[in-house]
């Protein structure tokens, strides 16, 4: 009754004045009535904040799981974090002794690993209630329906959504290359050579097994929103997907693999554009632009791949430069180079002299700053989601396109925010290559060793650091994964690596910053 | 070897390389071309369990994101073999004769289908029929494999007896089987005729089936199975199918209000709405709130015309970019006696193929489907929306619905001030 009172004063009232904002040029009602709800940039993709419960025994892939999937929420602006019980154990328990800490007839400890779970549970509440998260992975086995019983109603008194993931694999091969990945490394096993460790984890798991009662969507779990990963990908049950995001979250998790593969991103070969300055338009290679073009097939050959997919934007420039490779590629539109509207085919002092508020307002806040009638950073996010996602499904894949682009999607691998994103270094002639590894991503930046204009712009000194808080609410936004609450002391995955061909006189070596957060 | 030359083609504006002039291979487009080989879908389930509903909804979906696909219903066949449809005992699982014609129509079904597959150009087909046995089944895969088809299952299983019932009220008993038969016979005999399949119904199993690729849907959506998801297109299909729902509700569309452009015969920009669209916006509130709907969901564009419009309905609404209308590139902002005197050739071209037309610096209706497609995926999920858009837009999202073909979409009538209301019947 009190809407539709409400409705009714507004079709009389109705003056329908908006007024574009400066910065993402969007047209908001600029009178100052209660504001009404109002989504920004795309559909709301979730309502209550949402807890994801991993389950599953140890060396089933539910870390590497709980990461890959809040790096990629995150990167479509879903803010998400992980809480991982172990991190909380290894603060609460100074040195790990051996598996007989997790015996299920070990008191004490049974004590201490349900505090950890407790105390992150605490923090999953704060970073929901009061931190603007929207997604919680609570990383721990939950192997109990116990345990389980205990989240859910965590949940239900806060009136957060839960969503379980369950890993099942009883393929010992991937259950040994997973202890061999990721478990040797860990900081339980500092003090401990590979075949102890082994042996160790191996009992570790155990402990579990007796008390394993994985999730039964046909009976006892029929209510439970769930999705059941069987055997590394190859099956899955879903039940009960409740709304948009849990859908997508889905679309995902049965997208993603774990096949050895690289990732190749390049930009075009230096353009005639490139020489004048001009940013956008539509030219072809410049003569050193073609020679790296030749560069890159000889770089492609060497690298030896197998079935090496190659992707282009529908610029002119990446097509030509894969032409020299003499590789079927495909074209996508959506890794054209993003739209600079009005500004197209002008150089940067152009723009500061024909569009002076426009210069200086992209400096502000460059991964909002929309061009007029063109695009922004934010809109790459939401144009470049479906070569995200098929490139997940792909294997070896060498995609040429564009320094916004190749941005974008260099801080989905590498994990960085949208206040870093377009400050990424994405030089002209340089590959980067990417490996998947452990937890997150190798990267190998390869210069080609053709001379090339620099196109890159610093940050400006007196530009505002961080995202507008006001803004950022509603809208496609990446953010790094945020840094665990508990660290763990030893990082478990390796650090970058920086190749390069070094020869004198070569472009200065610039090599995008490090690995994805814990 | 010189790098080959590229040339842009004058309609699409894609830049393909030419071979002693004559158009190379090594390029694909992106966003046609999802499949290598081609794909059959194998429908499996009892009787009125929703599969000719899935066939046909999926078909219209993959049509419309560009992939040739085509259905090919077994009942059909059996009801131009058999002429008069006379009760379930042709069902019987004994009754020799019966079978022979079932299974006729069923290698009838599938030599159709070779010949749209592989001589046709179709990418997928959608073989819709019970399939409910093993045999049958592997009948069907061996066919596929045969011909270098990929093959993927889709299994509907339901045991709600609310839901059958429905079902057939829905569909069956305005079958051309029961066109002289009164509401209860029909059902009658429909019920003895699922009693036929019964017996040697063999669902999709976790064992013996392990190996194939599947999605078994249970209870209308409320889980799936998914088994060995093998390439791009099954991941589309699999997605598509666990967003879809069987919910009444309603979908409105309509264009923003008349906007100062409009008034002016000019295309594009990004104007307000002139004085009779705001008497149009006003218009539209009062029509929302008669229609008196549950929970309405209202999105916008992200232009100031379509966002006016909503805002005289005083509800929340969310603002997609990719509903904006179609990007006319150079010829923004211009008359079409502009566009004529300025682009001739571009005017010429336009009419040509107005569906794969891209204004120069611009997008084609081609681009728009692409870009609209999450927005029908998010309609699909959603129950009550009203989407206030643009002409272009709101053709591709009619075609969507009104399972219209790309050579008709851009003629579809969407004028201003009038809203289209879209209730799911039947299988439409």
């Amino acid at each position: 009754k009190v809407d539709a009172e409400r409705k009714k004063t507004f079709v009389l009232k109705m003056p329908m004045e908006l007024t574009q904002s400066r910065i993402q040029k969007i047209w908001l009602p600029n009178d100052n009535r209660p504001a009404l709800p109002r989504r920004s940039c795309g559909p709301q993709l979730a309502n209550s904040p949402t807890v994801i419960v991993m389950v599953g025994l140890p060396a089933r892939g539910k870390t590497y799981i709980s990461k890959k999937l809040t790096r990629y929420l995150n990167w479509i602006g879903v803010p998400t974090k992980v809480f991982n019980v172990g991190e909380y154990r290894r603060e609460a328990v100074k040195h790990y002794s051996s598996y007989d800490f997790f015996r299920p007839d070990n008191e004490e400890a049974m004590k201490v690993r349900k505090q950890c779970a407790m105390a992150a549970l605490r923090d999953v509440k704060l970073y929901l209630t009061e931190e603007a998260g929207q997604i919680a992975v609570f990383d721990a086995t939950n192997t109990t329906r116990e345990r389980r019983g205990m989240i859910l109603n965590f949940a239900k008194e806060n009136g957060f959504k839960v969503f379980f993931i369950e890993s099942v694999c009883n393929d010992p091969t991937v259950v040994a290359t997973n202890v061999m990945e990721v478990k040797l490394s860990s900081p339980d096993y500092r003090d401990c050579n590979s075949t102890d460790a082994m042996e160790d984890f191996m009992k570790r798991i155990n402990c579990y097994q007796a008390s394993y009662q994985p999730l039964d969507p046909d009976d006892y779990d029929r209510e439970l929103s769930l999705i059941k990963v069987i055997d590394v990908g190859r099956r899955f049950l879903v039940n009960r997907v409740q709304d948009h995001i849990q859908s997508r979250i889905v679309y995902y998790l049965m997208n993603i693999h774990v096949q050895p593969r690289t990732i190749y991103l390049c930009r075009h070969g230096e353009s005639e554009f490139n020489l004048m300055g001009k940013i956008g338009g539509d030219s072809g290679l410049s003569n050193r632009g073609k020679k790296f073009a030749l560069a890159l097939s000889k770089f492609v050959e060497e690298q030896n791949l197998k079935d090496l997919k190659v992707w282009t934007s529908q610029l002119k420039r990446t097509i030509q430069t894969a032409e020299a490779l003499q590789l079927p590629y495909e074209q996508w539109k959506a890794l054209n180079e993003i739209d600079a509207g009005v500004c197209e085919e002008m150089t940067y002092e152009e723009i500061r002299e024909q569009h002076p508020e426009e210069f200086a307002l992209r400096d502000q806040d460059k991964y909002y700053y929309r061009y007029p009638s063109g695009e922004s950073y934010q809109d790459l996010v939401q144009r470049l989601e479906p070569v995200i996602m098929e490139l997940e499904r792909q294997e070896n894949v060498l995609v040429i396109c564009h320094q916004a682009v190749m941005r974008c999607l260099l801080a989905y691998f590498l994990d960085k925010s949208a206040d870093e994103m377009p400050y990424l270094k994405c030089p002209l002639h340089t590959v980067l290559k990417l490996t998947p590894v452990a937890y997150g991503c190798r990267v190998e930046s390869i210069s080609l060793n053709i001379e090339a204009v620099n196109t890159h712009r610093e940050r400006p000194e007196e530009a505002k650091k961080g995202p507008n808080p006001l803004m950022r609410r509603n809208s496609v936004t990446p953010l790094a994964s945020p840094e665990p609450t508990k660290k763990p002391r030893i990082n478990s995955f390796e650090e970058h690596v920086a190749v390069s061909s070094a020869l004198p006189g070569c472009v200065p070596q610039e090599v995008p910053t490090q690995m994805p957060g814990q | 070897s010189p790098a080959r030359e590229l040339t842009q083609n004058p309609l699409q504006k894609t830049w393909e390389p030419y071979d002693n002039g004559l158009p190379a291979g090594h390029s694909a487009q992106r966003g046609v071309c999802m499949t290598n080989c081609p794909t059959l879908i194998v429908m499996v389930g009892l009787p009125a369990r929703g599969k000719t509903y899935i066939s046909k909804k999926l078909t219209r979906y993959l049509n419309w994101i560009g992939v040739p696909t085509k259905e090919f219903n077994v009942g059909q066949y059996r009801r131009d073999l058999v002429k008069k449809y006379k009760s379930f005992e042709f069902f019987l699982p004994d009754n020799e004769e019966g079978l022979k014609i079932r299974r006729q129509c069923a290698l009838a079904a599938l030599n159709d289908v070779r010949q749209y597959l592989s001589e046709e150009n179709g990418h997928v087909a959608v073989f819709d029929a019970t399939n409910t046995t093993r045999e049958r089944r592997e009948t069907i895969y061996k066919f596929g494999e045969e011909n270098g088809y990929k093959t993927f299952f889709v299994e509907s299983v339901c045991v709600d007896p609310e839901v059958i019932a429905a079902n057939i009220v829905q569909v069956k008993l305005g079958s051309p089987d029961y066109v002289d038969c009164s509401n209860d016979e029909a059902t009658e005999d429909f019920m003895k005729r699922i009693e036929c399949y019964k017996n040697s119904y063999e669902t999709l199993d976790e064992t013996l089936d392990k190996d194939l690729s599947y999605i078994k849907i249970m209870d209308v959506g409320r889980s799936y199975l998914v088994n060995r998801v093998m390439d791009h297109i099954q991941s589309r299909i699999v997605y598509y199918l666990m967003n879809i729902h069987v919910t009444p509700r309603s979908i409105y569309l309509c264009r923003h209000g008349e906007s100062e452009l409009n008034l002016k015969g000019r295309i594009g920009g990004d104007p307000g709405l002139s004085v009779r669209g705001k008497e149009f916006a006003k218009s539209l509130a009062q029509f929302i709130n008669e229609q008196n709907i549950k929970d309405l969901k209202v999105w916008t564009s992200q232009m100031k015309r379509t966002i006016q419009t909503a805002e005289a309905l005083g509800v929340p609404y969310e603002q997609w970019k990719v509903l904006n209308e179609i990007d006319a590139g150079v010829c923004e902002e211009m008359t079409y006696e502009e566009i004529q005197e300025n682009y001739p050739l571009e005017f010429a071209l336009r009419d040509q193929d107005k569906y794969r037309y891209r204004y120069p610096k611009g997008e084609s209706y081609e681009d728009l489907v692409q870009r609209l497609e999450p927005v029908i995926m998010e309609l699909e999920r959603q129950e009550n929306v009203l989407v206030i858009c643009h002409q272009a837009v709101m053709r591709c999202l009619l075609a969507y619905f009104l399972d219209k073909p790309a050579e008709q979409l851009p003629y579809l009538k969407c004028p201003l001030h009038t809203v289209l209301k879209l209730t799911p019947v039947a299988y439409g």
